[in-house]
């Protein structure tokens, strides 16, 4: 970059926290009383890259998300990262929406907000697992989109080299801005919050959006605007009961080492 | 014209086709019959033989649709999500279904949103809804915690993009006979405003683990790095990979790509064997639909056991050396 600023925009989502979740052994499900809400994980990556971005080049990185009104503690937590604002995008009206319809209204969101260079997202969030928003946003603004992203190579005010995981190995994209990534875990290691970065999280003030602020027609929101339809939920079990083998001493160590290798010729894996 | 048949969409890579093209085509081919309509495969890519488009039919394809051009030799989205949505235009099929690859999973929701409809991600369940002949689409969600049917009532195509190799391939069968149709690529069609300009195969050893029949994943429990070796090592006597899990990417005992779990990769091979892994509810998400778990911990509360097939509580450092030798043994 020779003087040109970065604008980017990363949309987060906040998902439950789950990696002290216990599970119900009876049930097979996750117990979730008392399970905190958090910024999704994987979006932690984006929000890392988009402050290194526009610290290196100036410009400012700014956070969206859709969701209850209390997703706006994401945004102050992004906002505490390093974050120059968030805006929240809430209402009735997106109640219920499935990847689609969350694209659209993001697309338009980030449409409203105007002026951009790059937009980040995660993977996918870990709650919902899709990963389809990200290249919905990207489909929506008819903009480049790469997913998988690993590495950033280069960024000139016009364009972007990235490097892309694939199932074989790594492919390298270049790209006119604006673009969107979707980025993985290994493009960066995210940063802590501040105490500087909380005090300003705490006094910054969030715009918030509903569907009449950007002028959405109505018709294409929530459970109205999603084409899918959940028809089922059931609960799996998970747990096997498989035989659990303890040896106490060298000989039955040998014995046990034995019996694995009789279970896999048994199920013929080996 | 109302939308019918149904749609798998074939992967190539280098005019080879990849196995999770066959893999669709045992889903399709189920659906197509349940609804009495045609099993299509389409294929985007660049010098593909025909002997190759002949072998989509032999495995259950009753149309190939091939879409042949040096510019679609590689995947690059916007080129063929506009390729693809011209091609659902004009032909009008009611399901399209996907692997859920790096590619599939970036093409899919580029085209349900032009497409105007529905997608539902990572399905491991496929049916058709009596009645109504919708496609149900079953998906784990929540952390793997609950199975969720969606559909997509009202706009067509249904979309779908399934687990890779959550089910078999379909087997060749030389007496099925089909239909190449080969269509011109409209210039058009490329956005060309994204060039892919490298390409760099991974150089470890192989970690395409979403791909594998066995998988050997190490975790905190082997302490350090130069540990992995043990792993390795029972990897080659099984003639399968090796995975890790978060902590041990954390770590940086391994590299990331072999992180199994819901923050790395979803698996489900033949055999997955957990060694020094607890079993966080990330990765035993990641791994629950494993035909057969094997785990060994010294932890004889460690939740690994509790979806295991078969466990030994013990120490790994003992174990592992000694099922080594073991198989080794056998081998020779």
């Amino acid at each position: 970059m020779e003087g040109e600023k970065l604008n980017i925009i990363i949309p987060i989502k906040q998902v439950p926290e789950t990696s002290n979740v216990k599970m119900d052994e009876k049930t097979g499900t996750m117990i979730r009383e008392g399970v905190e809400s958090i910024i999704n994980p994987l979006d932690l990556y984006a929000i890392e890259v988009g402050i290194q971005l526009k610290e290196e080049h100036g410009g400012k990185a700014i956070v969206i998300s859709m969701g209850p009104p209390g997703a706006e503690k994401a945004l102050r937590e992004a906002i505490s990262m390093g974050c120059d604002n968030g805006i929240l995008v809430t209402g009735k009206e997106f109640k219920g929406s499935d990847t689609w319809a969350t694209s659209f209204v993001l697309s338009k969101s980030i449409k409203n907000i105007g002026n951009y260079d790059l937009i980040l997202t995660g993977e996918r969030a870990t709650d919902g697992d899709t990963g389809q928003v990200g290249p919905g946003i990207g489909s929506f603004l008819d903009i480049p989109l790469a997913t998988y992203v690993s590495k950033i190579i280069e960024i000139t005010d016009k364009s972007i080299i990235v490097e892309r995981l694939v199932e074989n190995g790594y492919e390298t994209l270049k790209m006119p801005l604006p673009a969107l990534l979707t980025v993985i875990k290994e493009i960066s290691y995210p940063r802590l919050p501040t105490l500087r970065g909380k005090q300003k999280a705490k006094k910054t003030e969030i715009p918030v959006w509903s569907a009449d602020n950007i002028k959405l027609n109505k018709s294409k929101l929530g459970l109205k605007g999603s084409p899918t339809r959940v028809v089922r939920i059931s609960h799996p079990k998970i747990t096997r009961g498989g035989t659990i083998v303890k040896p106490a001493d060298e000989e039955s160590l040998s014995e046990a080492a034995d019996q694995l290798i009789k279970f896999m010729r048994k199920k013929e894996l080996i | 014209m109302s939308f019918r048949g149904v749609w798998t969409i074939a992967e190539q890579s280098y005019g080879k086709i990849r196995e999770v093209s066959y893999e669709i085509l045992t889903r399709g081919r189920k659906l197509a019959d349940k609804l009495g309509v045609e099993l299509a495969s389409i294929l985007l890519g660049y010098n593909i033989s025909d002997n190759k488009l002949n072998e989509l039919i032999y495995r259950g394809a009753d149309k190939v649709y091939v879409v042949d051009g040096p510019l679609l030799e590689n995947f690059i989205v916007e080129n063929y999500s506009n390729v693809l949505v011209d091609l659902v235009k004009k032909y009008k099929p009611e399901i399209i279904i996907a692997g859920a690859t790096t590619s599939g999973r970036t093409l899919m929701p580029h085209v349900a949103v032009r497409a105007n409809t529905g997608l539902t991600a990572d399905c491991t369940g496929l049916d058709i809804e009596k009645g109504t002949n919708n496609l149900l689409q079953t998906r784990p969600a929540i952390g793997g915690n609950i199975l969720a049917t969606i559909k997509t009532p009202n706009n067509r195509p249904q979309m779908a993009t399934v687990r890779v190799r959550s089910t078999k391939s379909a087997p060749i069968d030389r007496s099925r006979t089909g239909k190449i149709i080969k269509i011109k690529l409209k210039t058009e069609l490329i956005d060309g405003k994204v060039e892919r300009i490298g390409f760099r195969k991974t150089e470890e050893e192989a970690i395409d683990i979403q791909n594998a029949d066995i998988i050997i994943s190490g975790g905190r429990g082997l302490r350090k790095k130069e540990n992995f070796a043990l792993i390795r090592q029972l990897a080659k006597n099984l003639g399968g990979v090796v995975g890790a899990s978060r902590d041990a990417v954390d770590r940086g005992w391994i590299s990331y790509p072999h992180q199994v779990g819901l923050s790395g990769k979803t698996v489900s091979p033949k055999l997955y064997i957990a060694i020094g892994i607890s079993g966080s509810i990330q990765h035993l998400a990641g791994i629950k639909t494993s035909d057969f778990i094997i785990a060994i911990n010294n932890d004889p509360d460690a939740q690994i056991f509790k979806i295991s097939d078969f466990g030994i509580i013990g120490d790994l450092f003992e174990i592992l050396p000694l099922l080594n030798e073991r198989l080794a043994k056998e081998a020779n």
